[in-house]
């Protein structure tokens, strides 16, 4: 059915039509007709933010937290720049973010108008794609294929550019039904003859490990069910990226722990000994297989992934399965489970025994104290008050990020929040803000450190305006704490502007924003604190000071490889200031 | 371009790359929309690859398709990459590595084409041997004066690049070239 309506009507109809019930976003000259249909309608919720960023990662924090793509507003000029680096956060994890900004009127744009950017010039390398709209009988359609393009295939962010005039003029809208996209059409379902001879090739493996991603998550709750599944038959090992966390739960048992630079030992090992890797939505991003010529050196690899481009991007594999997570898990369930296929029971139970001795050198060890708060302690105590809740965490960057991953247990998918690939500091609050809005019952605690928190701290006051009643809990060490432990690897301990001058007192801050403040510095008071935190109904800044000069171990140093970790209980000053040679000081 | 890059797909990849660099002549369907070509450049450069040469033009105006041949050098797996990585891009149709083709069918390259306008100033001697040497490469004049000559000649890349240098001492002032346009032999298409 179509209907005449002003291209401000059709963007509210198409996000209607799109099952979109709420929008992050600021208002501008060059988007408000927009706004004017918004204030008309009650389907559509606006959180208006406090920063065009904290709009997009709040988006992305909705988007993770539900799967279904976060949609953001902002007016043209600064308030489009000021999203890319949302964009290119939401680009390098695949998250599915339709962004809509407003233009200068087309009988301005190239004339330097007043803030006219080149918004499709600027964000064209940190979108998944594109559009400026100069004709409204093109709206529509473009909408509807943002939609798409977004959600299907390899997740990302899109970008829609609508010019002032268009917004005001007139032209026929129709629904999304009957659009198909003329070139994009991702392939889901794996080739069979290939997931037929992966699963022959992982029934033959003698120390076989699982390497999954993000992927994972993205392909829906089911992938995540259908892991379990796999591993339930197979009994194989398993392991994750950062972003792939809560896809096998924490707590099963073939659980090795998170791998890469600040994974566990075990992790690492298992994939450095292994004799068949199946990767699965997975990228062997640089932070994951550390240096790449002695990569898991003897192990034949299965690569399962959406994207044909992730396939031989780096490390080169035996045997590529382009198609969707969970399809591709669907065909090797039901593959396994009808065939008399086992792996080697003998040869499984030497292999587990090898991980078990991996696993007692304890390798996420660390000192306690009873004056100063570690922070790892921190986030073990903070993961036994909440972990029988309904808990979403989010994270800045940085060494709290890490612990965060290491030492709070996932149970399920969609309840891990974090800034992977660009490693944004300022993500956490706004991302949390994103999942409370989507999930009003859940507990969404942002982790924080005394740096990053800073980079959005506008949007305490989004929280407020919304009573929306995050939780962030900082570890604060009063450094840019993983800035000063690569100072102190490479760079002879000095450390070059990395404490954090002139901190807030967060607890003021808080009662400022209308939040409730915390501050703790014993270990005695920790438990307290954090049921105290928990009761609060407000938002609230947990100040937690703890031992300034941790460091995060275990930790591959740069250019070593996954079995040159440097572990705990060896890494003194000594080892620590010899840890990365010439070379591996020019990596980042 | 960035030729260096080539060796470092990792910021880890410490190891010289001893894998041998391979030209490759990419022919890629696009959608003739506005910012494709921009979208084709922007990934070579933002990625770090190499372009030999460059060519577009609409080629099928009812279906709005234009054909962008790319020459590219790398290793084999980073041609592998190029192809992907212009395969994702949204309004891309199709990606067809025209080297790779012409090898499965036994052949040494598929059919490549340039075109250069060549401008060559001078008198006398130096004039008249410009004239006999274009003979030689079937190149044609499209202009002149009493004062110069410019050139039309087509073909193989290295046939005009070796006509070009062969009027460098000869009064060479100008050169325009196309890039390379290229199709598979025989008698189907792609
Ligand atoms: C926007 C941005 N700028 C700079 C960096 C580089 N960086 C990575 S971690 C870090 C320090 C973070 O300090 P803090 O938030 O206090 O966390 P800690 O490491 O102390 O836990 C910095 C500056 C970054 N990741 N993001």
């Amino acid at each position: 059915m179509k209907r005449e309506m002003t291209g401000a009507e059709m963007v509210l109809q198409a996000l209607k039509d799109h099952g979109v019930q709420h929008v992050f976003g600021y208002p501008g000259g060059a988007v408000l007709p927009i706004y004017d249909e918004i204030i008309q309608q009650d389907d559509i919720t606006h959180i208006l933010v406090r920063h065009e960023q904290g709009a997009g990662h709040a988006a992305e924090g909705y988007a993770r937290s539900t799967g279904k793509p976060g949609v953001v507003l902002v007016t043209s000029g600064p308030g489009a720049t000021n999203m890319v680096t949302a964009l290119t956060d939401a680009m390098l994890d695949s998250i599915p973010l339709v962004c809509i900004t407003g233009q200068v009127p087309t009988h301005l744009i190239g004339n330097d108008a007043f803030q006219e950017c080149d918004t499709v010039g600027i964000t064209r390398p940190c979108t998944k794609h594109n559009w400026l709209v100069r004709r409204i009988e093109d709206l529509p359609r473009v909408l509807h294929e943002a939609f798409y393009v977004a959600t299907s295939g390899r997740p990302g962010p899109v970008v829609v550019d609508i010019p002032k005039d268009i917004q005001f003029a007139t032209g026929e809208y129709e629904g999304p039904n009957n659009i198909a996209h003329k070139t994009y059409r991702p392939r889901l379902k794996g080739d069979m003859s290939a997931i037929r001879q992966a699963v022959e090739l992982i029934a033959s493996a003698r120390r076989p490990v699982l390497y999954t991603g993000g992927g994972v998550i993205n392909s829906g709750p089911a992938a995540s069910q259908l892991l379990r599944e796999f591993v339930e038959l197979t009994g194989i090992p398993i392991t994750s990226t950062l972003m792939g966390l809560g896809a096998y739960p924490a707590s099963g048992k073939s659980w090795l722990g998170m791998l890469g630079m600040h994974g566990t030992y075990e992790a690492n090992m298992a994939m450095h000994d292994c004799d068949v890797m199946i990767a699965i939505g997975a990228r062997f991003d640089d932070r994951i297989t550390g240096r790449l010529d002695a990569f898991s050196p003897g192990s034949r690899r299965i690569h399962i992934d959406i994207d044909p481009s992730s396939i031989n991007k780096t490390v080169p594999v035996d045997l590529p399965i382009i198609g969707d997570v969970a399809h591709v898990l669907e065909d090797m369930v039901r593959i396994w489970r009808s065939s008399s296929l086992k792996i080697d029971q003998s040869a499984m139970k030497a292999w587990t025994g090898q991980i078990d001795t991996w696993r007692a050198r304890n390798s996420l060890a660390y000192r306690p104290s009873e004056d100063f708060i570690m922070p790892q302690y921190a986030i073990q105590r903070l993961y036994e008050h909440t972990k029988s809740r309904n808990t979403i965490i989010t994270t800045e960057v940085g060494q709290h990020q890490m612990w965060a991953a290491q030492f709070y247990g996932f149970e399920a998918p969609n309840r891990w929040l974090t800034s992977g690939g660009l490693g944004t500091m300022g993500y956490g609050m706004p991302a949390a803000i994103g999942a409370q809005v989507a999930n009003p019952d859940a507990l969404v605690i942002d982790i924080a450190g005394d740096a990053s928190i800073l980079m959005n701290i506008q949007e305490m006051s989004t929280a407020t305006q919304y009573g929306l009643p995050v939780k962030v809990f900082i570890l604060n060490n009063q450094y840019m704490g993983m800035v000063r432990q690569w100072q102190q690897l490479l760079h002879g301990n000095r450390l070059s502007h990395s404490y954090t001058e002139s901190l807030p007192d967060f607890v003021k801050l808080a009662e400022a924003y209308g939040w409730h403040g915390i501050a703790v510095d014993k270990p005695a008071d920790l438990d307290d604190a954090i049921e105290e935190m928990l009761a609060s109904p407000k938002a609230v800044i947990f100040d937690c000071r703890v031992a300034n000069l941790a460091n995060c171990f275990p930790m591959i140093p740069s250019g070593k490889a996954h079995n040159e970790m440097l572990l705990p209980d060896e890494a003194n000053d000594e080892a620590v200031a010899k840890a990365i040679s010439k070379e591996g000081k020019a990596l980042v | 371009m960035n030729a260096q890059n080539i060796n470092a797909p990792s910021a880890y990849f410490m190891a010289e790359v001893s894998e041998k660099l391979e030209t490759h002549t990419l022919s890629v369907l696009v959608d003739n929309e506005p910012g494709v070509l921009a979208r084709v450049i922007g990934l070579f450069s933002g990625r770090g690859y190499n372009i030999d040469s460059l060519t577009v033009s609409e080629t099928e105006h009812e279906k709005h398709l234009s054909r962008i041949t790319i020459v590219t050098t790398g290793t084999p797996q980073v041609i592998e990459q190029i192809r992907h990585q212009l395969e994702r891009l949204v309004p891309v149709h199709r990606v067809i590595d025209l080297t790779v083709e012409a090898h499965r069918n036994n052949q040494d390259k598929p059919l490549e084409r340039e075109l250069a306008l060549v401008k060559v100033a001078g008198t006398g001697e130096k004039r008249l041997e410009a004239l006999r040497l274009a003979d030689a490469f079937r190149a044609t004049v499209i202009d002149a004066t009493t004062e110069h000559f410019v050139f039309e000649i087509t073909g193989r890349t290295n046939k005009v690049e070796q006509f070009i240098s062969i009027m460098g001492p000869l009064g060479l002032i100008e050169v325009s070239r196309t890039g390379v346009a290229a199709l598979q032999r025989g008698g189907k298409a792609l």
